[in-house]
C-alpha cells in the first residue's frame, strides 16, 4: 500500500461510507481525527477490518472502528500483525458471544498490549500458532483432533482448546514451544487413554476435586511423558526441559508411571497413595493443561456407541454381501481397503474389508478400549441404536406451486439402488449483491491479484514457441539443420521451418460448485467469495472456460441451484454482485447438484472438463438420512457418474475435521484440504494453477 | 554401474558418438529390497514381450527396481525422464549435420529397440500427447518402430522391453494418461514399503544405523498423513535416503532432516513449522 496517509476528512468519508454513519445520527469525526496519526499501510488495515466487520453487523463496524481509534497509538504503531490479531479476536468473540463479548475482548486485548512489560511483547497468539499446530497434530497417529481456542488449555478427547495467548516464555520462540508441548500433552491424552478408565470413584474421596484433579493432571504428565517418548523421543526430550527435574518425592511416582504399561489406573493409583499421605500443592507445570473427565468420558461414551453401531453396520452389509454373492472382493470398497495401517488385535479377516468409514471407527474404539469389542464384532441385527435420528417421512418444503425444473435420481446404497426422480432440482439465478463489496476486495488484493495475473499469464503458453510451423515469427534452427540434412540424404524437406508464438488452447472448462449451505455462514461464505474473485482474475488471465454456480437444498423436494456465472456470461458487473450475493442459506444436498452442474459442465465443448466443489464439509441435509453414510455415498455415485462423463471432479475444503471422508469421495489425489477459511483466498489460485498446469 | 556400447549393434562414427544413446549395463547388482511379487511379475513380462507402467508416488523405488530387473534380465538399460519439451526425434532420432555430410543418429527409444534393450520412459505424462503415441506401435502385436525420416521399419527383437512410470498422485486434470496408451501395459503398483522394510532400505542406502533408519522411516510416515493437508505428497523413500546420507556423513540428524526433507516439501511457513516439530519430536 503506497501514498501518503489519509487526511481526517477522507477517513471521515471512508468510515462514513463503510458504516453509513450519516444515516445513524454518528460522527465519524474523533475516530478520524485519531486515526489520522497512523501511517498509510496502518490506516488501511484499519478500513478493511472495519469492513469486514461491517458485513457482521454495522454496530460491530463503529465499534471496531471507535475502540482502533482510540487505541491508535498504542496497537497500530508497531506491528501490522498485532492489528490483525486483535480484530479476529473481536470478531471471533462476535461470532460467539455478539457485540457485548467483541467490545470485551478487543478492550482487554487492546488495554493488555499497550502497557505491555518488554516481556510480554513475545507474546503469541493462538491464531498466530492454529495453523501450525493443526498440521502438526494432523501428522501425529491416532484419531483426529479439532483445535480451538479457549480460557485454558483442555481437552474432551475430541478437540484440544488452548489458550487464546501465552505471553509466560520470555522469548516468542519460547511461547511456541509451549504452545507445541501443551497441544502435545493434549494430544497424548486422547491418544493414551487418559480418559479410559473411571476417575471419580477415587476424586470422591478428596475434599477438594480441583486439587484432586490438578493431581491427576501431574501423574499423567508423568506417565504420558513416557508414552511420548516411546515414538517421539525428542518431543519427550523438550518437556523434560520445560518442567525441569520432577520434585524428590514425586521421582518414585515418576518412575513407576513412566514403565511401558503403565495406564491412567496407575495415575489414579499414585493418587490414592499421596491422598493417604496427605497431598500438598501440585508442581507448577506450565505445559499441564486442567483436566475435565467428565466431560471427556461423556464425549467417549457417545463415540463408543458411535463407532460400535459404525462398525456393527459395516459388518452387517458385509454379511449380508457375503451370503448374497459369495464374492467379497467386488465390493465397492474394493479399491479402498488397501489404503491406511488398520492394525488389529484380533485380525478378523472381515475387518480388512471394511469400508473406510468402519476402520476408522474400529481404529478409534481400539484408541478408547485397548481393543474392539467382542459386541461391536456383530453384525448389527434390525433396530439397533442409529447415531443419526431417522425415520418418519420427511417434510415437503417445496412450495407445491412451483414445479422443479429437473428431477434426478438418487443413489441408496442401503438398497443399492437407485431412487427414481427422488431429487427436485430449481434453478435460478443467484441474487445481487454489493459491487462494493467486491470492489473492496479487489482493492484490498491488488497486490495478489497482480502476481496472479502475472504468474497466470505466463502460464497461458502466450509465450511458449510452437516449433516447426510453416509460418511465424522466427526461423526454427533445429528444423533448418534437419531440412538440410534431408535434402542432403535424398530426402523430403520438411516446410516447417518457423518457430510461432501463439497461444496454446488449453480447452479446458471448469465448473465452479459452491457451497451455500447454512453452515458456511460467516468466514467460510467470506472465504469462499473472496476466493471466487481471485479465481475469475486468475482464470480471466488464463482465459479457461469457467462458471459459477452455487447450491444449497432443504430436503430432497427442495434442492436449489444458483447461477452466479454461466459459461457464456462475461466476467462484469453483473457476475461480480451475484458473486458479492452469495449467501449462506440451507443445507448441503450435494449429489442432484453434482449431477445438474456435471450436465451443464457436459455440454461444453472442451477437451479437459473439470468439476471444482468450495465447501466446507461433509454432505448433509435436513433431518434425513442424507446426514450420513447415504449422502457420502450418493455424492460418490454422482461424482463416479460425472466422471464417466469424462469430468474429473475436485473438491477444496475448508473443514480439515470433515476431511476423512474426502479420498472415499474424490479419489486421494484430488482433494484439498484448507485448515483456515481465512487462508483459502491466498491458496485458491495455487491450488487452481496446480491442478490445471 | 559402468557404460559400454554393444559393438555390431550399434556403429556410431567416432566423431558423434557424443551423441549416442547409452545402454547402461550395471557392473554390481543394483540394491533393490522386493515389497510383494513385482519381481516376479515383471520377468514374466519380459519373458511375453509385454511392455510394463509402473505407478506410484516420487521417490517409493521405481526406478531403482527397473535398474534392477535389468541387470536380473542381463539386458541394456535405456532411461529417458520424460518432459514437456520431448518431441518425437528426441525419442527416435534425427539427422545431424557433420561437417557437410548428414549422419543420421538414432534417439533412446530407437537404440533400445535395435539393442533389445529395455527402455524406461519414466514419468511419462509430463511428456507431450502427441509425442506418446510413437510407442503404441511397439506396445502391441506388431512390436516394431517405424522412422519415417529414414522410411525404416525396427522390429523389436525379443529382448526388446518397454516399461513406463506414472505417478497417479499427479493433480493436474490436464497430465491423465489416456485409456489408449493405458491399457497396453501389465501395470505394477508402488507405494512406500512398510516400516521395517523401508527402514532397511535407509539403512542400506544411507548409510546409517538401524536406529537412525527408523526414526526417519517414522518421520517419513508422519510427513504422509499430511498428504492433502499442506502438502501434495508425503517423503518418498528416496528423501529419507538422503536424510541418512547426510547423517552418515557427520550432519546432525535434525538438521539433516530439515535440508533434505522438510525444506524440499514445503514452501509454506505453517507447514515448514509443523515439519520442523515433527522433526524435532523425532530425534
Ligand atoms: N524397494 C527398494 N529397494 C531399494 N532401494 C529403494 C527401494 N525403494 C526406494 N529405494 C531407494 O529410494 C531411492 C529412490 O527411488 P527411485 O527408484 O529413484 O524412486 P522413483 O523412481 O519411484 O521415483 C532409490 O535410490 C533407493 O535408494
Ligand atoms: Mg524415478
Amino acid at each position: 500500500m503506497s501514498g501518503r496517509k489519509l487526511f481526517a476528512h477522507e477517513l471521515e468519508a471512508r468510515l462514513d461510507q463503510l458504516l453509513l454513519l450519516s444515516l445513524r445520527q454518528r460522527s465519524p469525526k474523533e475516530p478520524a481525527a485519531r486515526l489520522e496519526v497512523l501511517p498509510r499501510a496502518m490506516q488501511e488495515r484499519v478500513l478493511h477490518w472495519v469492513a469486514v466487520a461491517a458485513q457482521g453487523s454495522n454496530d460491530l463496524g463503529w465499534l471496531l472502528a471507535s475502540l482502533a481509534a482510540e487505541h491508535a497509538a498504542g496497537l497500530g504503531a508497531q506491528l501490522g500483525a498485532q492489528l490483525d490479531d486483535w480484530a479476529r479476536a473481536g470478531l471471533e468473540a462476535y461470532d460467539h458471544g455478539g457485540l457485548d463479548a467483541a467490545r470485551n475482548v478487543l478492550g482487554e486485548y487492546a488495554a493488555a498490549h499497550e502497557n505491555r512489560s518488554p516481556r510480554s511483547r513475545e507474546a503469541v497468539s493462538f491464531a498466530a500458532m492454529e495453523g501450525r499446530l493443526s498440521c502438526f497434530l494432523q501428522a501425529l497417529d491416532g484419531r483426529p483432533l479439532k483445535l480451538a481456542s479457549g480460557a485454558r488449555a483442555w481437552t474432551d478427547s475430541e478437540t484440544l482448546w488452548l489458550p487464546e495467548r501465552l505471553d509466560v516464555a520470555p522469548d516468542a520462540a519460547g511461547n511456541c514451544r509451549l504452545y507445541k508441548l501443551m497441544a502435545a500433552m493434549l494430544w497424548a491424552q486422547a491418544r493414551f487413554g487418559s480418559f479410559n478408565t473411571d476417575p471419580e470413584p477415587e476424586l470422591e474421596l478428596w475434599p477438594d476435586r480441583e486439587r484432586a484433579l490438578d493431581w491427576f493432571a501431574v501423574f499423567e504428565a508423568m506417565r504420558l511423558e513416557a508414552c511420548i517418548a516411546v515414538d517421539l523421543p525428542g518431543l519427550a526430550r523438550e518437556i523434560a526441559v520445560l518442567r525441569g527435574p520432577w520434585p524428590e518425592a514425586l521421582e518414585a511416582a515418576a518412575a513407576r508411571l513412566g514403565q511401558p504399561g503403565a495406564s491412567a489406573a496407575d495415575s489414579l493409583a499414585c493418587m490414592a497413595e499421596l491422598r493417604k499421605v496427605g497431598a500438598g500443592e501440585t508442581p507448577v507445570l506450565p505445559h499441564v493443561g486442567a483436566m475435565d473427565p467428565l466431560a471427556a468420558r461423556r464425549v467417549r461414551a457417545a463415540r463408543i456407541a458411535r463407532d460400535t453401531a459404525v462398525l456393527r453396520r459395516a459388518l452387517k452389509v458385509l454379511a449380508a454381501l457375503d451370503s448374497k454373492s459369495g464374492a467379497q472382493g467386488d465390493s465397492q470398497y474394493a479399491p479402498l481397503a488397501a489404503e491406511g495401517d488398520f492394525q488389529i488385535g484380533d485380525p478378523q479377516a472381515d475387518l480388512v474389508v471394511l469400508p473406510p468409514d468402519a476402520r476408522e471407527a474400529a481404529k478409534s474404539l481400539q484408541q478408547d478400549l485397548g481393543e474392539v469389542p467382542r459386541a461391536a464384532l456383530h453384525p448389527a441385527g434390525p433396530g439397533t441404536w442409529q447415531p443419526v435420528a431417522g425415520g418418519g417421512e420427511e417434510p415437503v418444503v417445496a412450495d407445491s406451486a412451483a414445479r422443479p425444473d429437473a428431477l434426478y435420481d438418487e443413489w441408496d446404497y442401503r438398497r443399492g439402488a437407485m431412487r427414481r426422480g427422488w431429487c427436485h432440482l430449481y434453478e435460478s439465478e443467484g441474487q445481487a449483491g454489493e459491487q462494493e463489496w467486491v470492489d473492496a476486495v479487489r482493492l484490498r488484493h491488488a497486490h495478489l491479484i497482480r502476481s496472479i495475473r502475472r504468474r497466470f499469464e505466463s502460464l497461458r503458453g502466450e509465450d511458449k514457441p510452437q516449433r516447426r510451423q510453416f509460418d511465424g515469427e522466427e526461423i526454427d534452427l533445429d528444423a533448418q539443420v534437419d531440412a538440410r540434412a534431408d535434402r542432403k540424404s535424398g530426402g523430403e524437406p520438411s516446410p516447417r521451418l518457423f518457430i510461432h508464438r501463439r497461444r496454446i488452447e488449453r480447452s479446458l472448462a471448469v465448473m465452479f460448485m459452491v457451497d451455500m449451505s447454512g453452515s458456511t455462514k460467516g468466514w467460510v461464505n467470506d472465504a469462499e467469495r473472496e476466493s471466487l474473485v481471485l479465481l475469475c482474475e486468475a482464470i480471466e488471465a488464463l482465459g479457461d472456460s469457467y462458471a459459477i454456480y452455487g447450491f444449497s437444498g432443504w430436503t430432497r423436494t427442495r434442492c436449489d441451484i444458483y447461477r452466479i456465472k454461466r459459461f457464456g456470461d462475461r466476467y462484469d458487473a453483473g457476475t461480480r454482485s451475484r458473486i458479492a450475493g452469495i449467501e449462506a442459506r440451507d443445507y448441503t444436498r450435494m449429489g442432484g447438484a453434482v449431477r445438474h452442474l456435471s450436465g451443464l459442465l457436459h455440454k461444453q465443448n472442451a477437451r479437459h472438463k473439470l468439476l471444482v466443489t468450495l465447501s466446507d464439509g461433509r454432505p448433509d441435509d435436513h433431518g434425513d438420512e442424507y446426514r450420513g453414510r447415504y449422502g457420502i455415498e450418493d455424492t460418490r455415485r454422482a461424482l463416479l457418474e460425472a466422471r464417466e462423463k469424462g469430468i474429473r471432479s475436485y473438491c477444496v475444503t475448508i473443514d480439515r475435521h470433515g476431511a476423512d471422508y474426502l479420498p472415499q469421495l474424490y479419489g486421494p489425489a484430488h482433494y484439498s484440504v484448507i485448515d483456515d477459511a481465512k487462508k483459502l483466498p491466498q491458496k485458491i489460485a495455487e491450488i487452481y494453477r496446480k491442478l490445471t498446469g | 554401474m559402468s557404460v559400454s556400447r554393444s559393438p555390431g549393434q550399434l556403429d556410431v562414427r567416432p566423431d558423434v558418438s557424443t551423441f549416442a544413446t547409452p545402454l547402461v549395463r550395471p557392473a554390481a547388482e543394483p540394491y533393490y529390497h522386493a515389497v510383494g511379487d513385482e519381481c516376479e511379475v515383471f520377468a514374466a513380462a519380459a519373458g511375453s514381450c509385454l511392455p510394463v507402467m509402473l505407478k506410484g508416488p516420487t521417490g517409493c523405488g521405481k526406478t531403482r527396481f527397473v535398474e534392477h530387473m535389468a541387470w536380473r534380465l542381463q539386458r541394456p538399460l535405456v532411461t529417458v525422464a520424460c518432459h514437456d519439451d520431448l518431441t518425437t526425434a528426441d525419442l527416435v532420432g534425427r539427422y545431424l549435420i557433420v561437417g557437410d555430410e548428414t549422419v543420421w543418429m538414432d534417439g533412446p527409444l530407437t537404440a533400445a529397440v535395435r539393442a533389445g534393450a529395455i527402455c524406461y520412459l519414466d514419468e511419462i505424462v509430463e511428456a507431450r500427447k502427441d509425442t506418446t503415441v510413437v510407442i503404441h506401435p511397439l506396445t502391441d502385436s506388431r512390436r516394431a518402430l517405424p522412422v519415417e525420416k529414414r522410411g525404416e521399419y525396427v522390429e523389436a527383437p525379443p529382448d526388446f522391453m518397454l516399461v513406463i512410470s506414472y505417478n497417479p498422485g499427479y493433480q493436474s486434470v490436464l497430465k491423465e494418461m489416456k485409456p489408449s496408451t493405458r491399457q497396453r501395459f501389465v501395470a505394477l503398483d508402488f507405494d512406500y514399503p512398510e516400516a521395517a522394510v523401508e527402514a532397511r532400505i535407509v539403512a542400506h542406502e544411507g548409510g546409517v544405523d538401524e536406529a537412525t533408519a527408523q526414526k526417519l522411516v517414522k518421520l517419513g510416515g508422519l510427513t504422509r498423513k499430511l498428504k492433502g493437508a499442506g502438502l501434495d505428497e508425503g517423503a518418498g523413500t528416496r528423501l529419507l535416503v538422503h536424510a541418512a546420507q547426510l547423517v552418515a556423513r557427520g550432519m546432525a540428524p535434525a538438521t539433516a532432516c530439515t535440508a533434505a526433507i522438510a525444506r524440499p516439501l514445503a514452501d509454506e511457513p505453517d507447514t515448514r513449522n509443523a515439519l520442523d516439530d515433527l522433526i524435532s519430536a523425532v530425534f
